[in-house]
């Protein structure tokens, strides 16, 4: 089950979450997504709440319904691009913003990115 | 259409004590529904006059639109807040008992529901653990394929691990334009899976809202809007 900050909606976080699967390749263009129960189960939130999520992905058109048939992940790489980069640009900005309120510079900032063995 | 669940102006008093005022509800069906309330504050009481087990209140309620009585027993599958099975019986025998009092009784699903909880047939109940019987009797009542579903309290005496499992009991078991009206005073485990929250305060309605609208104009938590409701 995943874990969710109850503060934020739920909805809201679950459209985050299948974002960053369309970004980082998880689900590809074209892929089938889960049903709403399937996917309800999964997550362990309430159906009505995946209903949501799945209807604002689609209204951003990251996902769209054949109808009958089911959802599929959108095939507009642009768009996935767009939101790609603005995801990434987020998250730097808010790291360095961190570091240099630490008075760390961008020199610095670098060697340290370096010095860094993720995982 | 009509609310499946219509409740009006019900009051309820033990002698001179008032334990529910002018109560009015409508619950739509494919919802799941949190009933929030502190000990004592009428959540129980609502929940017996709703499966016709007290009778002498003031109000209307209607039941998938009749009034209480053999339509309302049918479609409502009720778990109570203690366990009601006698001392003798065993496993085996619960769901005999649910097969023959229940239409809707689906078997093996229950069969199948006590075989991923590791729970045996022909077992005697009163061996079980608190945890165990709570979970056997949630598996029961998830088992009937209901109109309603009211479960008082049904993670009261398990610990965190059992909750996640009893989460998925429910949202795999619920027909999806059913209720499922849930009490519980505890809230952060189980208030992802709510639709909306009803907070009940010494026997009144303080709030009914959805919940995922509450989290964005509250910025909290059920859990902590829940809290500052009701600080002592």
């Amino acid at each position: 089950m995943e874990k969710f900050d109850a503060n934020i909606p739920i909805y809201i976080q679950v459209v985050d979450i299948i974002k960053r699967e369309i970004v980082n390749g998880k689900l590809k263009p074209g892929d089938k997504i889960l049903s709403v129960r399937e996917m309800s189960i999964k997550f362990g939130v309430n159906p009505n709440t995946i209903q949501k999520a799945l209807f604002q992905l689609e209204r951003e058109g990251f996902i769209r319904t054949e109808r009958a048939v089911g959802k599929y992940v959108s095939d507009n790489e642009e768009l996935i691009e767009v939101y790609k980069k603005e995801y990434i640009h987020t998250i730097v900005l808010q790291f360095v913003q961190q570091m240099e309120s630490m008075g760390i510079d961008r020199k610095d900032i670098i060697k340290y990115l370096e010095e860094e063995n993720h995982g | 259409m009509d609310s499946l669940i219509q409740i009006q102006y019900l009051n309820k008093s033990y002698g001179k004590k008032k334990v529910l005022k002018d109560v009015c509800l409508h619950l739509e069906g494919g919802k799941i529904i949190g009933l929030l309330g502190p000990n004592g504050s009428g959540k129980t009481t609502l929940i017996k006059i709703l499966n016709g087990l007290l009778k002498d209140y003031e109000g209307k309620i209607l039941i998938d639109g009749q009034n209480i009585g053999l339509h309302s027993k049918k479609i409502i599958s009720y778990l109570p807040d203690e366990p009601y099975f006698e001392n003798w019986m065993t496993t085996t025998d619960a769901l005999n008992l649910f097969c023959d009092l229940y239409d809707d009784f689906d078997l093996d699903k229950a069969l199948s529901l006590m075989d991923r909880m590791d729970i045996e047939k022909k077992i005697k109940i009163k061996e079980l653990s608190k945890g165990m019987k709570e979970k056997f009797q949630l598996a029961l009542v998830m088992s009937r394929k209901a109109k309603i579903y009211i479960l008082d309290e049904p993670i009261g005496g398990v610990d965190p691990a059992a909750r996640d499992f009893i989460l998925d009991i429910i949202l795999n078991n619920y027909d999806r334009d059913a209720i499922v009206l849930l009490s519980t005073h505890l809230i952060a485990d189980i208030e992802r899976i709510f639709d909306e929250v009803i907070f009940i305060k010494d026997g009144s309605i303080v709030l009914h809202e959805d919940t995922e609208e509450l989290r964005e104009k509250r910025q909290a938590s059920i859990d902590t809007i829940f809290r500052e409701e009701f600080r002592c």
